[in-house]
């Protein structure tokens, strides 16, 4: 690595009072191993080279020698906190090209599961960015809530983290007698525990201070980099594929897409925050009304998709997580390509944090909830 | 006054008496000093460890957890068991660094905390330098600290431990001010710099409540102010985990770490002391006006346990400032001081001066 940064130094122009930090692989703040290299007079940041690569795990080319339902659980592993929207991805291409549909039962299952994981990803992102920002107490508020949806999830399929749930044609079991019952109490529960989280952080003086007006990204850079979910909503950009494209029983419910205007590190939390709200309107709307049925359908032991190119997208935690198959009509994809939300939202980040100070680098990459294997997977 | 019976003067008096009648005055002095050395000694190293497991158990209430639990009961033996780790480990020294600097720069943090620790009274007669300008005396030496974070940042040749001494530099130097310049208000009001004759002058009651406005507004700068001098959260820039990793102390290990660390308890526990002595009162008891019953009361308390009670009430109110807000940055923290805090402090020099000449205090 001392080679790299030697050239860099060489070949780039660098002033006298400029110098280079590289921030990661292994900080405290990059919440995994990406390596930001950036270029700072003082403590203003000119320059940000997003370095990744050290996670790579090749997941794209492992599922060329895998069948579709072995897929499904190395999405798992990318984006390992919105885990079920990953599968749910995966699952409706392949229903999608098999032109099959699955039960009703279903569809309401998956979505209760995908709004569990978003409640649960951004609980950890609060507490995680609470971090970041030096509050730490946040940090076990937010895993202390969390804790009780990761139970809820363990209790029916098992796991707590990568569930791999969702299966072509359905789910892998059916959802525990308790299920409706704890969703429920839990929902009552945080209903009450999420205007503690204001209380701590968000009315904060300090931390207003620290995020208002910080690192704008407005809404016609958002489209350019291809910036999508929470962080392309706080910039104005409608990009919420739940909305524009439903899927699964996302048709069937009333819900807002929270929309924020300032694009600053402030409104990327606040819509944060409310899609929180958002998503338990969501899984309330639905609890009560999962219909009665099969729980997946029967599907063949070798699923072979017909020859073609088949693309589906979900909202995932970060944003819009694409999969786009290429099947030749084997058992196992010719190719297949990931679209994951983390990779479009890292790159902006030169763009925005300029001028701004390395703190505010560490409260920009905190507002943009970034999971490395999502980015380089 | 029934207290009067806690004064530890008669104790060390005869102590004094028994050396020097026996052994020559010069022996006699020796070894007074080396007996006042060891107990400052043991007491820093003890205290500072008892501030490490209070710390951790009061950031535990605050995320609620049960905080060290497994070492000895409560958890109690938890930070001697890390102590004896830090003891042991390797130090480890990188290369290309400034030996010298880098070596000296944990002794130099170090020996503010033993320096400052001199002039603070704990009980009536426990006090081992007890000089007219001791108020002086504290704000003069607690600079030196400073010294020492540069020196750390600079030596270990590391970006990180720059910036984050850089950072501290900037702040100890900025928020000094505002911790002399209120201690500074409150000698007006008592007219002496003696910290014992402060002590003494709280007898009728404690400054905080004689000074009321100003003295209030000097309270409140103070412990903001000592809370930044002391490097802690919200204004701990200087090792902003997130940020910097661990600051100017990224490359220390072991117990040269171990000193920045002891030492940054111990000044929280200056801070508090200077609190507790210039506003609180000391090891004075708490009296209310004419409560005859009440004061006696109070009085029964040792003045050794009144200074202890009261500086780990500002102790927790520290820490309490730490487990709840996030971090400052460092234009904020520089603008807090600079546009709100001189300023308010400047006046409120004038405040009390003017209220000194007019007798408006009680």
């Amino acid at each position: 690595m001392g080679a790299i940064i030697e050239k860099i130094i060489t070949t780039d122009e660098i002033k006298t009072d400029e110098y280079l930090v590289n921030i990661g692989p292994q900080h405290p703040s990059t919440h995994g191993v990406l390596r930001l290299l950036t270029k700072l007079e003082g403590e203003i940041v000119h320059n940000v080279e997003p370095h990744i690569g050290y996670i790579h795990s090749g997941i794209e080319k492992m599922t060329e020698a895998l069948s579709y339902p072995q897929i499904v659980h190395l999405t798992d592993r990318m984006d390992y906190f919105s885990s079920s929207m990953n599968n749910e991805a995966v699952c409706l291409c392949v229903e999608n090209a098999l032109q099959i549909e699955v039960p009703e039962r279903v569809k309401y299952i998956r979505t209760i599961f995908s709004e569990l994981q978003r409640l649960a990803s951004h609980q950890l992102w609060w507490c995680a960015s609470g971090m970041d920002l030096g509050a730490l107490t946040a940090f076990f508020y937010g895993l202390r809530d969390r804790e009780d949806i990761l139970d809820i999830l363990e209790e029916t399929c098992g796991a707590r983290l990568t569930l791999n749930y969702i299966v072509p044609g359905g789910v892998m079991f059916d959802i525990h007698p308790n299920f409706q019952k704890n969703v429920k109490a839990f929902i009552t529960k945080f209903r009450k525990k999420l205007p503690e989280y204001d209380k701590l952080l968000t009315d904060n003086i300090i931390f207003q201070n620290r995020t208002k007006g910080v690192g704008v990204l407005s809404r016609e850079d958002a489209i350019a980099f291809g910036v999508t979910g929470p962080t392309g909503r706080a910039s104005g950009f409608s990009c919420d594929v739940r909305k524009h494209h439903p899927y699964s029983a996302y048709p069937y419910i009333k819900f807002d897409e929270k929309l924020g205007t300032d694009g600053d590190s402030f409104m990327r939390w606040k819509v944060r925050m409310n899609e929180m709200w958002e998503s338990m309107n969501i899984i309330e709307q639905l609890i009560d009304n999962i219909p009665e049925g099969d729980f997946a359908l029967k599907m063949k032991g070798v699923i072979k998709l017909p020859e073609g190119e088949f693309y589906q997208r979900v909202e995932s935690a970060r944003g819009e997580f694409g999969v786009y198959i290429v099947s030749d009509g084997k058992k196992n994809p010719y190719r297949v390509k990931f679209r994951s939300p983390g990779f479009s939202n890292l790159f902006t980040i030169n763009h925005i944090t300029k001028g701004w100070k390395i703190a505010d680098l560490v409260a920009i990459m905190a507002t943009f909830d970034l999971v490395i294997p999502d980015i380089d997977r | 006054m029934a207290f009067e019976k806690y004064d530890f003067t008669p104790i060390t008096q005869s102590i004094h008496q028994a050396l020097i009648e026996n052994i020559s005055p010069l022996l006699a002095t020796v070894i007074e000093w080396t007996i006042i050395g060891v107990l400052y000694l043991l007491f820093i190293a003890l205290f500072g460890l008892l501030l490490v497991y209070a710390e951790r158990k009061v950031c535990a209430a605050f995320q609620q957890r049960l905080g060290p639990m497994r070492v000895g009961p409560w958890g109690l033996l938890q930070t001697i068991a890390d102590f004896i780790k830090l003891l042991m480990k390797e130090l480890i020294t990188p290369k290309s660094i400034d030996k010298f600097l880098y070596n000296l720069a944990p002794f130099i943090v170090i020996i503010v905390p033993f320096l400052t620790i001199s002039v603070i009274p704990f009980a009536p007669g426990l006090q081992a330098l007890d000089f007219d300008i001791g108020i002086f005396f504290v704000t003069a030496v607690s600079s030196i600290g400073v010294i020492g974070v540069l020196l750390a940042g600079w030596a270990s040749n590391n970006k990180y431990s720059l910036i984050g001494g850089m950072r501290s530099g900037a702040q100890i130097v900025s928020y000094e001010l505002s911790v002399g310049m209120s201690l500074i208000t409150m000698v007006i009001l008592a007219g002496t710099m003696q910290v014992s004759e402060i002590v003494e002058l709280q007898r009728g009651g404690w400054f905080l409540f004689k000074g009321h406005i100003p003295a209030f507004i000097a309270f409140t700068v103070f412990v903001i102010a000592g809370t930044a001098e002391t490097n802690r959260g919200p204004f701990d820039l200087a090792e902003a985990e997130s940020e910097l990793t661990a600051g100017f102390h990224t490359e220390y290990s072991g117990i040269k770490f171990a000193f920045f660390f002891l030492a940054e308890y111990i000044n929280l526990f200056i801070v508090a002391a200077m609190a507790t002595i210039v506003f609180l009162g000391g090891w004075m008891p708490f009296h209310f006006g004419d409560w005859t019953t009440f004061n006696n009361a109070m009085d029964f308390i040792p003045g050794l346990v009144w200074f202890f009670m009261k500086v780990f009430g500002i102790i927790f109110l520290i820490m309490w400032f730490k487990w709840t807000f996030p971090r400052l940055r460092i234009d904020q923290i520089l603008t807090l001081e600079w546009k709100y805090l001189l300023p308010i402090n400047l006046f409120n020099i004038l405040l009390m001066a003017t209220m000194v000449l007019l007798g408006w205090h009680w």
